[in-house]
This record gives C-alpha cells, sequence and structure tokens, in this order.
C-alpha cells in the first residue's frame, strides 16, 4: 500500500500522529510529515486507522 | 412495520459512522439512518470556521446521497424525527411510522441552547446546524454589526471570522473568565487576550437582559444598563442533548443533561441499543469516570464502534480516548488533549508575544490534560503520554526539551 495527503486538504489536526506515530508527524510550522509512505506488516492496520480518522479526509490509502 | 436492522437515529457524524462501519465490517443487513434536518450528513467543524469566510463557501457534506443510498445501501430519512422508542417491542417510533431494529444506535446529538424570548426575531442565531451557519453567513455577507453572546469556542470561532472581514464584533460573556469549564480559568484568561489583540469589545462578566428590536434584532441590552447595537446576534451558550423522544422509553438518563448512560461498550441500558455522540455518557477507565463529550473525534469513534457492538461483529470492546479539541481563532491554532480537572497547570512556554503556548495539567502525579496555541508539533506526542498514564515528570521533562530545541 501507499499512503498520499492532499495538502490542499490537511490542516495538520494530527489526529494520524496520534493513531500511528511511526508514520506520521506534523511539523512545528504546521505541515504534515509521512514518515513511511509504504508501511507493511502491523503498520498496514495503523494506516488505515489513521485515514479513517483524518477529520478533513486528507489522507487516502493506494493499494497496489 | 419494517424488517428489522440496523437502525441508526442521526444522521451526523456519528451516525454516519455508525452506518459505514457496520458495512465496511461485512454486515449485510438492512440499515435505516434516521435525519432530523433536510440535509444530508455534513460536517459541523467548518460551519463556524471557513464557512462563514468570505468567498465561495465550502460545502461540508460529507457523502454523495448515490454514494449513502446505493454504494452502502442504507434506506436514508431525512427531515424526520424520531418521537419515541419501545425497547420491548424494539421499535423506533417516527410520528405514525414504526421502523423495527434488531440492533439501535442512538445518535442524536445536541441542540444549541437558546436565549429566552428571542423566538422569532430575525437576525439571532445559534450555530450549530447548516442552516444556522448559511443564515450567519448571510449576515457577515451584509457587513452586520456583531454581537456574540458567550465566549465560548463556537462564539469565539465566529468572533474570529466577522473580525477577519472587518465587521464590529462584541463578545460578550456572562462570567468573569471565559472556558472556565473547558480549559481551566487561568488558560481561559489568557485565550480570551487574542480577542482583544484582535479588537474585539470583550465584555465579562456581563449578562444579557434582552434583545430589543421590532422584527428583527437591532440591540442586545445587557444586565449592566449597556445597550449594544446590533444586526447580527450569534448565541453560542451551549448545547443540551437531544433525548426528549427517550422519555418513558426505560433508557436511563443522566438526571442533570438528560444525555444517555452507557456502559464502557457504549452500551445502554436496553438489549442492542448502544450511544454516540454527543448525547453519550460512557465510563472510561482512562479518567475512572463518566464522561460525555462533544467532540469530533470522539463522535466519530464512538459511532463506528457502537455499530459494531451492536450488532456483535466481534466481541465487545469497551470505548475510551483522550479527548481532543481543536479551536481556530484569527491566526491561532488551539488545541486541547485530556481532561481539564487539574490539581495544577504548568506553562512550559509563553512565547505569547509570537502567539505562542504550551501548558500542562497535573492531577496527582500523572499528566491529564495539555494546551497548546500554534505548537502542533508537541500536542499529539503528548496526547499518547496521557494516554500511556505518563507521570507528571516525565511529561514536564519531555515538554521542557521538546520547548528548548
Amino acid at each position: 500500500m501507499r499512503i498520499t495527503v492532499d495538502r490542499s486538504k490537511c490542516t495538520a489536526l494530527g489526529v494520524c500522529e496520534s493513531l500511528a506515530p511511526e508514520l506520521f508527524e506534523v511539523q512545528e510550522d504546521g505541515s504534515l510529515i509521512i514518515l513511511n509512505e509504504r508501511p507493511e506488516g502491523s503498520l498496514c492496520s495503523a494506516a488505515r486507522e489513521a485515514v479513517e480518522g483524518c477529520p478533513t479526509e486528507a489522507l487516502r490509502i493506494e493499494e497496489d | 412495520m419494517e424488517k428489522d436492522g440496523l437502525v441508526v437515529v442521526g444522521a451526523s457524524l456519528a451516525g454516519l459512522r455508525a452506518v459505514e462501519s457496520a458495512r465496511r465490517l461485512g454486515y449485510s443487513g438492512r440499515i435505516t439512518l434516521i435525519g432530523a434536518e433536510e440535509h444530508l450528513p455534513y460536517d459541523r467543524p467548518p460551519l463556524s470556521k471557513e464557512f462563514l469566510a468570505s468567498g465561495e463557501p465550502v460545502d461540508p457534506v460529507f457523502r454523495a446521497e448515490r454514494a449513502l443510498r446505493e454504494e452502502l445501501g442504507v434506506d436514508l430519512r431525512l427531515g424526520r424525527y424520531a418521537t419515541g422508542l419501545d425497547c420491548r417491542q424494539r421499535v423506533v417510533r417516527l410520528g405514525d411510522e414504526e421502523v423495527s431494529y434488531s440492533a439501535l444506535v442512538i445518535a442524536t446529538g445536541a441542540q444549541a441552547r437558546t436565549l429566552p424570548d428571542t423566538a422569532g426575531l430575525r437576525g439571532v442565531h445559534a450555530l450549530r446546524t447548516l442552516d444556522d451557519a448559511r443564515s450567519v453567513r448571510e449576515a457577515l455577507d451584509a457587513g452586520a454589526r456583531t454581537v456574540i453572546v458567550g465566549a465560548g469556542f463556537i462564539g469565539s470561532e465566529v468572533a474570529s471570522a466577522a473580525r477577519k472581514r472587518g465587521l464590529p464584533v462584541t463578545l460578550v460573556e456572562a462570567a468573569t473568565v471565559p472556558l472556565t469549564r473547558s480549559v481551566g480559568s487561568e488558560m481561559g484568561g489568557l485565550l480570551a487576550e487574542l480577542h482583544r489583540r484582535q479588537g474585539v469589545d470583550l465584555r465579562l462578566g456581563a449578562g444579557v437582559q434582552r434583545i430589543d428590536g421590532s422584527g428583527s434584532a437591532e440591540s442586545v441590552v445587557l444586565t449592566n444598563g449597556a445597550e449594544i447595537p446590533a444586526d447580527l446576534v450569534v448565541v453560542g451558550i451551549g448545547a443540551a442533548p437531544c433525548t426528549g423522544w427517550l422519555e418513558g422509553s426505560g433508557i436511563d438518563l443522566d438526571p442533570r443533561d438528560k444525555g444517555v448512560l452507557c456502559d464502557s461498550t457504549l452500551a445502554v441500558n436496553a438489549p442492542g441499543v448502544y450511544a454516540a455522540g454527543d448525547v453519550c455518557h460512557w465510563i472510561s477507565d482512562l479518567f475512572r469516570g463518566r464522561l460525555r463529550l462533544e467532540h469530533w473525534t470522539s463522535a466519530a469513534e464512538q459511532g463506528s464502534l457502537a455499530a459494531r457492538n451492536a450488532l456483535s461483529l466481534d466481541d465487545a470492546k469497551p470505548y475510551d480516548t483522550v479527548p481532543y479539541f481543536w479551536s481556530d481563532w484569527y491566526d491561532s491554532r488551539i488545541q486541547f488533549v485530556g481532561e481539564p480537572h487539574a490539581d495544577d497547570i504548568q506553562v512550559v512556554d509563553k512565547e505569547w508575544e509570537d502567539g505562542k503556548l504550551l501548558a500542562l495539567y497535573r492531577k496527582a502525579d500523572r499528566l491529564v490534560a495539555a494546551l497548546t496555541v500554534n505548537r502542533p508539533t508537541l500536542i499529539m506526542k503528548l496526547r499518547r503520554m496521557i494516554a500511556s498514564r505518563a507521570s507528571w515528570q516525565e511529561a514536564v521533562e519531555f515538554a521542557e526539551e521538546k520547548v528548548r530545541n
């Protein structure tokens, strides 16, 4: 899978980081960094939770 | 009478997440979603934020009607009020009609409190629904002199939107310090400074005597006699759970606010019935007691879990969370995690001239909450520390080190 973020929708609310800190981190300037765009194993379910939890629906998963 | 299945009463965020989660987990039975408003389910946080900005309004609707009816296979009943519940017969009443259920999720949310004797006066609005937000937006477009009653988060966001448009704003608050219940009095006082810096006329400790006007609002008269001219009055004095339809049903309601009492799995005291969102009092293990939240994230999570547990799609799972809310005022992103009833609050960082703040909340020897303003990289790390029951010392050391770097 591959995680993508729509920067026009993301406002750095941080729910993704809270659910999957291995994959996401909000920066001090309010931008979001995806630490690992292609998670594997148990991180895949954390990624799905983060995508579902995003209040602005800015995150997506593209399945390979 | 219709075939039973999952019935969700309340078509806002929690209700929508309930039906989405049921389908995602493979439930193939009948799903009925009942909403009191005519609108498709929509997102509320933007209504007091970007929806009020000048220019094209954002569209807050979550899903197209086709996606709900055809892709999710939901029997959508909009503009329909639930009027009663019979837990023994397992039916929800919509006036004369009855909808039977095998599993029920109560997600009727809360409705805005109003000021007495203002019904029918044009220009006086709450800000809870899409219709409210459209009316407020229209008044701002017309350049309204704006008076806001209640300096809570909704009122503060409306003040921000009106000031961004350059309109005169008076913010009236009955308490001497705003936001005491949400963030504590010390921090409430600090946040109020953001309004003053932006030229808002902030009146604290001021009650509203009446709103004058013939047909539409002309002025707000305060209990101290002051009279403030107004074309738009936005009333943001809190919300109360919508549970009138449950009276007499045997469902346990909180004696004070009439919210629905649930156990830790969001189950209500009737078979197959669960609750989610603003109506729901549940038992939090993390904070050792009952909580009721009016937050976006908990409504979404509870909606999803309530449907899962109601349909017994897996072993019943308890709900718990570190409460999280955010609010956008002017150029400040305010974020709060945790439970604000603290023994002590420590300000770790107050670059207040630059608009930044980090405060930690201690109860006994634990970190129980954190407040940040324009410090988005720290807040979720602190949220995780609260979830893992981090000690106060550990939290302070972490925060001080992060602020230094």
